[in-house]
């Protein structure tokens, strides 16, 4: 997926099928976040953005992987996370991302709650072959 | 099974959290709880947040699960504690907990308690 | 890798250490404000970036200094840059950085080549350095920039302070026009206050706000909500008739939150809710 040119500086790969493992993804994110200098509301916005992907790897699409790497553009660093499964896909994405919270769960309270706490948001899905969300938040300054 | 422990105060139960629960965990507590206040005939539950940095979707919906189940067996769930920056978080997600009364800390949010039940 | 870009990684290859000495002492050359710990930087940035620089031309992308080749030589400037901004060089100073090795790399291709030869790589060692120089001046105003705002950060923490008015409520008077970045900033700020006082009360008072948009009425929205999570609730004070029609145009849903007139009025009703009144006692005489 293409993004503004990122260098990264470090990455590190968590494998993703159970609850415990969504709840190490959250401590890892949240030490990454401090690393790059992120302000504890932004901190707490990513990790909880990470939170609700995580889980759709995890509960939608079957188990998956999370990358996590510090990344610098220019004099700005950031944190982005990149999430990979093989699972059933979303066959509409424009849907998913539409649907507010509803009280039955489903994707839709991920994603679209995960996209407005990230600078940027990417996903790609494919029926059958499974799905990538990519995030971001940037270090203001 | 690792469980949450939920002590009894008078009429009333408290939860405080201070793990980073796992979904699987927080549906148990969801369980226990309900049973609790039946067993205990309990008229509140105070559930302390204090120690939670993170709050996503799943935890904010098992907390108005738990204050949804209360009402229905006639009990008021107070939550207290909540970190500035998990509030905002929140109210980003959009998820308003409407329905949750919500208190500064323990002591308020006994206090409040108490003043439901006179 | 073309013949003129052959040549020239040639030469950096074969005088690296000579062109590096006469490039430093260029740079010392350059007037500026400078002391000894400059030096031994000076000194291991630039060997470093002459590294840089073999590398990216090696990877066989001379012209495109945007590419992936020359991130690491990108990265110093960067760094560099950075640094110099915030020492308060200009960015003369700071390119002069870039530009003065032009003066030690042609020497030493015109000692390697011969004229037929030279004419090529000297243009290209041109447009190369001179990308770099160019980036180098990007990168430097985009570090005074962070600095600035930055600073404008700090100085919005300072001058938009929470009050204590009393036990229990607070009040932030906000003043002059908000932009969302300045509301984000003093909505943390009240939310973080309201947790170190223990203040259930929080009246945020828009009496010296001009006009507010949608962003800025959203930002007050969120504010209250987060209030109400944490448990203390908001009173709006000192809304304006223009504001408030500002509001109902916006579409923004007010009916959930407490509005006043005036900050006292907002202070009375505070003062209501906590159990508390103010009486006239007898005048001491």
């Amino acid at each position: 997926m293409a993004t503004d040119a990122q260098r990264v500086e470090r990455s590190d790969e968590l494998a993703l099928r159970s609850g415990e493992d969504v709840v190490r993804l959250r401590q890892a994110v949240r030490e990454r976040a401090v690393a790059v200098g992120l302000s504890l509301v932004d901190q707490t916005k990513i990790v909880t953005a990470a939170s609700e992907i995580g889980r759709n790897t995890v509960q939608y699409g079957g188990g998956g992987i999370a990358r996590i790497a510090i990344v610098a553009n220019g004099t700005r660093r950031g944190l982005r996370l990149e999430f990979s499964d093989h699972g059933p896909g979303i066959a509409d994405i424009a849907q998913a991302l539409q649907d507010g919270f509803t009280t039955g769960g489903g994707l839709g309270l991920g994603l679209s709650g995960a996209k407005r706490l990230c600078d940027e948001f990417h996903i790609e899905s494919e029926v059958g072959k499974g799905t990538r969300v990519s995030l971001v938040r940037w270090k203001p300054y | 099974m690792e469980r949450i422990p939920i002590l009894r105060m008078g009429r009333f139960l408290l939860v405080t959290i201070q793990v980073d629960m796992h979904d699987q965990l927080a549906l148990t507590l969801q369980d226990d709880l309900t049973q609790r206040i039946v067993a205990d005939r309990a008229r509140g539950v105070l559930m302390d947040i204090s120690s939670l940095d993170v709050v996503d979707s799943f935890i904010g919906r098992m907390i108005s699960n738990i204050a949804a189940m209360s009402r229905v067996l006639d009990a008021q769930t107070v939550v207290v504690g909540m970190q500035p920056a998990v509030a905002i978080t929140l109210v980003e997600l959009g998820l308003d907990l409407a329905g949750v009364r919500t208190a500064l800390n323990v002591e308020r949010g006994m206090a409040l308690l108490q003043q439901s039940e006179a | 890798m073309n013949t003129a870009t052959a040549a020239l990684a040639e030469t950096l290859r074969k005088h690296e250490s000579e062109i590096l000495a006469d490039w430093l002492k260029e740079q010392a050359a350059v007037p500026s404000r400078r002391n000894a710990v400059h030096e031994a930087e000076t000194r291991t940035l630039s060997r470093d970036f002459l590294n840089a620089v073999q590398e990216a031309i090696n990877g066989g992308a001379a012209d495109d200094i945007r590419g992936a080749a020359w991130s690491r030589a990108r990265d110093l400037l960067s760094e560099l840059s950075a640094s110099r901004a915030v020492h308060g060089q200009s960015p003369s100073e700071t390119a002069m950085f870039v530009f003065s090795l032009k003066q030690p790399l042609f020497t030493w291709l015109r000692r390697d080549l011969e004229a037929d030869k030279l004419a090529e790589a000297l243009w290209a060692a041109t447009l190369v350095i001179d990308r770099l120089g160019l980036f180098t001046t990007e990168a430097f105003q985009k570090s005074r920039e962070d600095v600035i705002q930055r600073q404008q950060r700090e100085l919005l923490e300072l001058s938009t302070p929470v009050v204590e008015l009393w036990d229990g409520i607070l009040a932030l008077p906000l003043i002059g026009t908000l932009d969302s970045g300045r509301t984000q900033v003093v909505m943390e700020s009240l939310l973080e206050k309201i947790v170190q006082s223990g203040s259930t009360i929080a009246i945020i008072d828009i009496t010296g706000v001009p006009t507010v948009d949608t962003l800025v009425a959203q930002h007050l929205m969120k504010t209250v909500a987060a209030a109400r999570l944490m448990g203390a609730d908001c009173i709006i004070s000192g809304i304006r008739p223009q504001i408030a029609q500002t509001i109902v145009h916006l579409g923004v849903d007010l009916s959930a939150v407490t509005t006043k007139a005036s900050l006292a009025d907002a202070f009375m009703l505070a003062l209501r809710r906590l159990g508390s009144r103010i009486e006239a006692a007898p005048a001491r005489v």
